[in-house]
């Protein structure tokens, strides 16, 4: 990383009164005052390179088989999506999603950078401009709109660390849990009387988000949020239980991100990937039934920060690679069919020789979600130094 | 009255760097700040007792630092922390798939862990020497999680990582090369030649029809050492060198895992061809030398002084250090060929670091929040569990992190909303004798002083800012207006 990355953010700290002094619409909102719900886009990042050659498997390639000696997936065990890709055992709970055609996979997909590092893949994946280490702030921070009044939680991220994707000028909080989202001890106005003070500008910005969001969360009707939907007790699984909790609370939310570690599977790959999607696919299947109707309004977009090699290596597992599989989950998705162009796994097909290709820049799919939440993005702004085509995965607007 | 004469200098260091300096107290303060995990009334006393600079060359040789009697004799009571591998394995074995007692066992030894690092921060006489070890074990992270690893982190740190960190780098790289907790972490104890197996093979053929047992090169170890441990990312080296170096540590395994766990070089295992790395050719038909050569290699590439400095200021100095004080740390880095003690002197004793610019203006990661806090409140540890969870909820768990990245030193890592809150809470939990295993009695720690002034002052060791104390003027309690101190955003900053 560059040095010039590591600056705390200054939100917008002088601009507005601290507290909450008139109600502004969220709050009404949230009060349950029947105005109209938004679109919400979920990002779900997969730490450490999930292999996606076993999350979706082309099975119908016979390279595959020859590459996957050990770690190769039986045609017949898995889940048949097109006669020529089929998903993993492990992710069948996804399958009635698939089958109503609100999920989809995008096959290939990756950044133009070469690096196969962990931490740069996944910063300059966050940060929406691959080969980039100077850029700021995240993409899905930029993927927001500023406004005056906007709820303080229109953007959050799951757990105790800001994510790098909402990192940025746009107000965006860290929830580990909305129940424990508080202050104690009835020292909630004190604080809050220190922070608004301080001449720290960087605590005092973010304690002023901190705060407002708390009495928001502290208003929001958790009774009619609640979930009859047991979710898995995993990171993912928890986090995304929470989310649906402010959807459904219609309290302003407008972005969210969660992220679930562990992808990095150099050993004995078959066991560990195995926990991993079937808790992705259960995480993201309650969340599904939890939802509803509203998961019309509602996008799920998924990544990981580099695909793993097509060869499996010799501890049965597979080392850093580059284009992976990403999956889009929504009311307006139209799923059940595997986009991107196929490069082939034929040795000339590889990327270096070892790697399946990228034919789709993962940034091609990450602006036609946000092109589809927000209408009128200036993608150049939001993707900089890349001329977006957003990849057409969504049905055409009514 | 004090925050706008801090601000004033603040603005004029940044316009004309070395123009004011830092006062005598306030240089006492910054070097507790920084060279403690957080200063306290009598460890700024003994700064200004015995001049700051002879009590900062005093930690750079922490074998001269009486340690405190209390904490030695505490650190008795842990067993797990002073046993070699093979001890740990024998009194609490842990079998892989699952075995019975597994739990039980794993949850000692992290409990015992955990608790000595954070009895060591809070207690140790030797503080630059803690904070040091924190540095270096978080520089060469390795995930106590990660299957064996549960049964050799303990000997990692205390082996690999304590002794050297005023130490020589090199011999630092060499001992985490060939600790079984790297070897196992980051997979170079499976990772073996192609060639060699295709040999063995031959040998011992396979018996018709048994499975067809892949094995090979594994580049996790090779890349991290590159990247993370040694040159820094795209300073200077290719996939081709990944590999490259992958090979060269070919057959650097571990023996006999599940008794013992000891460095074992296996020369069947090693890739034993000609090699070239970073344009350096490895001659073929050695040994172990290869990793060996690639070490030094790494060790006396320039990107290494340079990125291990820059990481060094990172955490010591600014989140974004001067290139100047970057430099002239490589410098000494590279003339010392990797003296850390001599690195460490050249940061402390450059105008940079005692330059008002950076004076209280490094965020505190959780570790280090949770500990100045338990200094600074005089607190009694006796059981860790409660605190190891806040600092889980904070997002910095020790020996937790997955990634071999470690945990980023940079404010805007921990400057979020989840994390205030908790710091709040925990502040006024501590302050007000909630904390679970842990006793604080603050009219002994603020000797009977009750005035809101005074109280901040004995926690912050610098006079409240007047926006602070104005909040602090409430009949809500020394204990409430103690938490609100620790909660609020002068006690975040170090």
């Amino acid at each position: 990383m560059t040095t010039n990355t590591r600056r705390a953010f200054v939100r917008n700290a002088a601009l507005t009164a601290f507290g909450i002094g008139a109600a502004p619409g969220w709050l009404a909102r949230a009060a349950g005052a029947g105005a109209k719900s938004k679109r919400v886009l979920v990002a779900i990042f997969q730490r450490g390179a999930m292999d996606g050659l076993s999350a979706v498997i082309p099975f119908g390639e016979k390279r595959y088989a020859e590459l996957r000696p050990t770690l190769a997936v039986a045609r017949d065990a898995a889940v048949d999506l097109d006669g020529f890709f089929g998903l993993n055992p492990a992710l069948k709970p996804l399958q009635p999603l698939w089958a109503s055609k609100q999920l989809a996979a995008i096959h290939a997909t990756g950044s133009p950078d070469p690096t196969r590092s962990h931490f740069d893949a996944q910063d300059f994946m966050e940060s929406g401009t691959p080969g980039r280490k100077a850029t700021r702030d995240g993409w899905l921070n930029r993927a927001i709109a500023p406004q005056p009044n906007a709820s303080p939680i229109r953007a959050i991220s799951m757990g105790g660390t800001l994510a790098r994707s909402l990192r940025g000028t746009n107000r965006a909080v860290a929830v580990n849990t909305i129940a424990g989202f508080k202050v104690r001890d009835n020292a909630q106005a004190d604080f809050m009387s220190m922070y608004s003070q301080s001449t720290d500008t960087v605590l005092q910005g973010t304690g002023k988000d901190t705060f407002e969001a708390v009495k928001l969360l502290a208003s929001i009707n958790k009774a009619q949020a609640a979930s009859g939907v047991t979710y898995p007790g995993s990171r993912l699984g928890q986090s995304l239980q929470q989310i649906a909790t402010l959807i459904k609370a219609d309290a302003g939310l407008e972005v969210a991100f969660a992220d679930t570690t562990g992808w990095d599977t150099h050993i004995n790959q078959a066991p560990a990937l195995q926990g991993l999607l079937t808790d992705f696919a259960e995480s993201l299947a309650a969340f599904h039934t939890d939802l509803g109707a509203r998961m019309a309004d509602v996008t799920v977009v998924s990544m990981s920060e580099f695909g793993r090699t097509a060869k499996e290596n010799g501890n049965r597992g597979t080392d850093h690679g580059h284009a992976n599989v990403m999956f889009a989950l929504g009311g307006d998705v139209a799923g059940a069919k595997v986009y991107g162009k196929w490069p082939g796994l034929e040795a000339e097909q590889l990327y270096q020789q070892r790697d399946l290709a990228v034919t789709t820049d993962f940034r091609d799919v990450l602006a036609a979600v946000v092109q589809h939440h927000t209408g009128g993005a200036d993608l150049a702004k939001i993707f900089p130094g890349h001329a977006a085509q957003p990849l057409h995965f969504f049905r055409p607007m009514q | 009255m004090f925050r706008s004469f801090f601000a004033m200098i603040l603005a004029a260091s940044l316009l004309f760097p070395g123009a004011p300096k830092l006062n005598k107290e306030q240089r006492a303060l910054h070097a507790a700040n920084r060279l403690t995990f957080g200063p306290t009334t009598a460890e700024l006393a003994a700064i200004q007792k015995m001049g700051v600079e002879k009590w900062v060359d005093l930690q750079l040789h922490p074998e001269r630092i009486a340690e405190n009697p209390a904490l030695a004799e505490r650190l008795k009571r842990y067993a797990s922390v002073h046993m070699t591998n093979a001890q740990l394995m024998e009194k609490y074995p842990f079998r892989q798939p699952a075995g019975k007692g597994n739990a039980a066992n794993v949850r000692l030894i992290y409990t015992e862990l955990a608790e000595t690092k954070l009895l060591r921060a809070v207690h140790s006489n030797r503080q630059l020497e803690e904070l040091l070890a924190d540095f270096w074990f978080n520089h060469f992270n390795v995930f106590f999680d990660k299957g064996f690893d549960r049964m050799l982190v303990t000997s990692y740190e205390r082996d690999a990582i304590r002794p050297h960190v005023l130490g020589n780098f090199k011999d630092m790289v060499l001992a985490t090369a060939k600790h079984p907790a790297m070897l196992f972490y980051l997979d170079n104890w499976t990772s073996v030649s192609t060639d060699s197996l295709d040999q063995m093979r031959k040998r011992f053929k396979r018996k018709a029809g048994a499975p067809k047992r892949a094995a090979g090169l594994n580049e996790n170890y090779a890349r991290e050492l590159l990247e993370l441990h040694t040159m820094g990312v795209d300073n200077g080296y290719t996939q081709q060198d990944v590999t490259e170096v992958a090979r060269c540590f070919t057959g650097w395994s571990i023996g006999d895992l599940r008794a013992g766990a000891t460095f074992k070089f296996n020369a069947l295992l090693h890739d034993q061809k000609e090699k070239r790395v970073l344009g350096q050719v490895i001659p073929a038909g050695r040994g172990e030398e290869d990793g060996l050569q690639v070490i030094d290699i790494l060790v006396n590439h320039p990107s290494t002084a340079k990125f291990v400095s820059t990481k060094l200021a990172q955490r010591f100095v600014a989140d974004v250090p001067p290139p100047a004080l970057v430099s002239k740390m490589a410098a000494a880095f590279s003339k010392t060929r990797g003296d850390l003690r001599e690195v460490m002197r050249t940061m402390l004793t450059s105008p940079e670091f005692w330059s008002p610019a950076v004076y209280r203006a490094k965020m505190k990661m959780p570790f280090e929040m949770v500990a100045s806090a338990l200094r600074a409140t005089g607190a009694t540890i006796e059981n860790s569990n409660a605190v190891q969870q806040e600092l889980k909820t904070l997002g910095q768990p020790l020996y937790r992190k997955v990634e071999p990245t470690g945990y980023y030193p940079f404010a805007e890592e921990w400057t979020n909303s989840a994390s205030l809150l908790t710091r709040m809470n925990l502040g006024l939990a501590l302050a007000q004798n909630k904390v679970r295993g842990v006793r604080v009695d603050l009219e002994t720690t603020l000797a009977g002083k009750t005035a809101p002034a005074a109280v901040a002052q004995a926690l912050l060791l610098h006079p409240p800012a007047a926006e602070t104390l104005k909040t602090l003027q409430t009949d809500a309690g020394t204990a409430h207006v103690a938490g609100l101190v620790l909660g609020g955003p002068e006690f975040q900053r170090r």
